[in-house]
């Protein structure tokens, strides 16, 4: 039996992939994966379709059986187990409710799969549904409710099992966008209270960025970067990750030497600035210097580290200001200011481009 | 026969804004060759004598009050019961054998269970012979492997009957059946799975209820057919076993009287009518359930 708090709660249980590859008809969908997810923490996938990541998914689930590798949960390898006994809740991009069963069958269906006596099917439906604050819609058909509601009930009907883990699957995609910052919360709340680990696939990086403590960016198969999402924006570990979270300038430059706060990089736009970075470079190499949008600024005047830009045009943007300038070299940039009440764009045709203070810039070396 | 079967899978109200005038001249055809011609057939079934010279229920009366009569009506029934319940059992098997299998697999499995449907149901019939009679296939492989001494009979019996329109009448379940169980969301499934329910709840839970649209649409089709299939029931089923069509085919053309032939036809058509609705209410009931 696994170990349960007073609560009835299962402790959370951290959850390992070791080494998960597989293959569909030729081509590598999961490549050696690894991973470690602390009990309790939540792990975003996240990456384009066909990364592998619902692959994954699939695989932790139990769906599809992995060519290689191992999956453990707390201490117990579950490779061999059918998904009906891994004790995973997953909650599916459609929810996938039984359409025949009303709200209260599809809480208890799990319950009743598992033997449990009808008195505790009712009080678990009954707590499960004053969680997701669904009492009154106890007796409706699936599709009688909102999309936000039937998410609430899939959240509930995967819970009511009390997993072990909780899989989520692109689950705000099919959400408005109002909806999607309160089911987040509401996901997240669930997640801290039941104690649970939950791994979410998306391929939607603010989600990722709001509700997932690190952040697994998958490409091809591979893990490319694994952070918190503050890691994972403010130091991408490849030119990839680089262009799939938020936006960003990239420079052309060549690397002119190393300096105690990092690398002099000679960039096209006739300038140079020094770049800091935990890769080697040689002086010589070829490199491209990337600065997110918010992290660069526009001054009146020429000075070190600046080059002249001249503005195409100006887009108020909530409360910034993004520019797009082209530098003389004709690389196109964008810049972000905050903006002023009652200013909606530049005031001069061309303004001299620099890094803000604070700036993060990354170095690669160009592909 | 096949509209209601739709009408049960599907069940959407007409709109109140349809071009009626659009089925006109479907429904020109049937008014005349069918609506016509089944009115003269209810007239005929009130005439007393074969000759058609006095009016009374005396058909209705002579065909209802024999036992001989009311027999064959049941064992219509049975046939088209045991039809419906052999397609059944080999069907969804195959059917969630289709609903695993790549489109490649598919493909070849639609085209093995077409195949049937290009050859005319007399040549179909005729090769069920060879294959059940006496010295036929089936009886030689038997005695071969010394599992019986003597030929079974299996040719004019009614286990014959049913293995024969049970190949016979298999694409009628299997095309309705393959289309819903494809269509059919796999997260469901794995939902089910998930949740902890084994493959057999898992079947009886959630792919049963959802794809017995498609099976009352089958199970509608083979049950109208089987009940209505003139000449394999004669030709397998042979003068020992009678059936209704053969016997207002025996009445109609044989013996010539028109009218104990026109009640057993409506008797026909209430039977297989009554077997399509007691389907549609059992798809009503597991809608609601």
């Amino acid at each position: 039996m696994l170990p349960r708090s007073e609560t009835g709660l299962a402790t959370a249980q951290p959850l390992t992939l070791d080494g998960i590859t597989h293959s569909y008809g030729g081509g590598l969908a999961v490549d050696n994966v690894t991973l470690e997810v602390k009990g309790g923490e939540f792990v975003a996938l996240l990456g384009p379709s066909g990364c592998g990541k619902t692959t994954l998914l699939r695989i932790v689930a139990g769906f599809i059986e992995q060519g290689n590798g191992k999956i453990i949960i707390g201490d117990r390898p579950i490779d061999t187990l059918p998904p009906s006994k891994r004790e995973i809740g997953i909650v599916f991009q459609n929810y996938a409710l039984f359409p025949h069963m009303t709200v209260t069958q599809n809480i208890a269906y799990g319950l009743a799969a598992r033997g449990e006596s009808r008195k505790l099917q009712e009080e678990r439906v009954a707590e499960m549904l004053a969680i997701v604050q669904l009492e009154t819609l106890a007796d409706r058909k699936p599709r009688q409710l909102s999309g936000g509601q039937q998410q609430r009930v899939a959240l509930a009907r995967a819970l009511a099992i009390r997993p072990r883990i909780l899989l989520l699957d692109e689950p705000f995609a099919a959400l408005d966008k109002n909806l999607r910052l309160d089911m987040q919360i509401e996901i997240k709340r669930l997640q801290r209270q039941f104690a649970l680990t939950a791994i979410m696939v998306t391929h939607d990086q603010d989600e990722a960025m709001a509700i997932a403590d690190r952040i697994a960016v998958m490409s091809q198969g591979r893990i490319e970067q694994l952070g918190t999402p503050v890691q994972i924006y403010d130091e991408p570990a490849s030119l990839f990750v680089n262009g799939f979270i938020g936006s960003s300038n990239l420079l052309a430059g060549t690397v002119e030497a190393a300096t105690a706060e990092g690398y002099r990089v000679a960039l096209s736009t006739s300038t140079s600035w020094t770049v800091p970075s935990r890769q080697n470079f040689a002086p010589g190499a070829p490199v491209l210097v990337s600065v997110r949008p918010e992290q660069m600024t526009l001054a009146d005047e020429a000075g070190e580290g600046r080059f002249p830009v001249s503005l195409k045009l100006s887009l108020p943007i909530g409360g910034e200001l993004i520019h797009d300038v082209t530098a003389p070299d004709g690389t196109s940039l964008k810049v972000a200011v905050p903006r002023r009440p009652g200013v909606a764009s530049s005031r001069a045709e061309t303004a001299f481009c620099a890094l803000a203070d604070h700036a993060r810039p990354s170095l690669f070396a160009k592909p | 026969m096949a509209g209601a079967a739709i009408a049960a899978a599907g069940g959407s109200a007409p709109g109140d804004r349809v071009e009626w005038r659009l089925a006109a001249p479907l429904g020109l055809t049937y008014l005349v060759f069918f609506a016509a011609p089944f009115a003269i057939l209810l007239g005929i079934s009130f005439y007393a004598d074969a000759e058609q010279t006095r009016l009374g229920l005396d058909s209705w009366t002579k065909f209802y009050g024999d036992a001989f009569y009311l027999k064959v009506i049941f064992d219509t029934l049975k046939l088209g019961l045991f039809a419906v319940a052999a397609t059944t059992l080999l069907a969804y098997p195959l059917a969630l054998v289709f609903r695993a299998s790549g489109p490649k697999l598919q493909r070849l499995l639609i085209f093995i269970i077409l195949m049937p449907l290009l050859t005319s149901v007399v040549i179909r019939t005729f090769a069920w012979i060879v294959i059940l009679a006496r010295e036929g296939v089936v009886n030689q492989t038997l005695m071969g492997l010394g599992l019986t001494a003597a030929p079974l009979n299996l040719l004019q019996t009614e286990l014959g009957l049913v293995i024969a329109l049970t190949q016979i009448e298999m694409p009628l379940m299997l095309l309705p059946l393959l289309t819903i169980m494809n269509q059919m969301d796999q997260n469901l499934v794995d939902a089910s799975r998930a949740l902890g329910a084994s493959k057999w709840r898992t079947f009886f839970k959630v792919v049963l209820p959802l794809t017995l649209p498609g099976w009352i649409a089958g199970a509608t089709l083979v049950f109208a057919s089987a009940t209505t299939a003139f000449i394999s029931q004669s030709v397998i089923g042979g003068a020992r076993l009678v059936y209704l069509p053969a016997l207002i085919w025996q009445q109609s053309t044989v013996v010539y009287n028109w009218p104990f032939a026109a009640v057993a036809s409506l008797t026909l058509l209430f039977t297989v009518l009554a077997g399509i609705m007691a389907l549609g209410w059992l798809g009503r009931f597991a809608k609601t359930n």
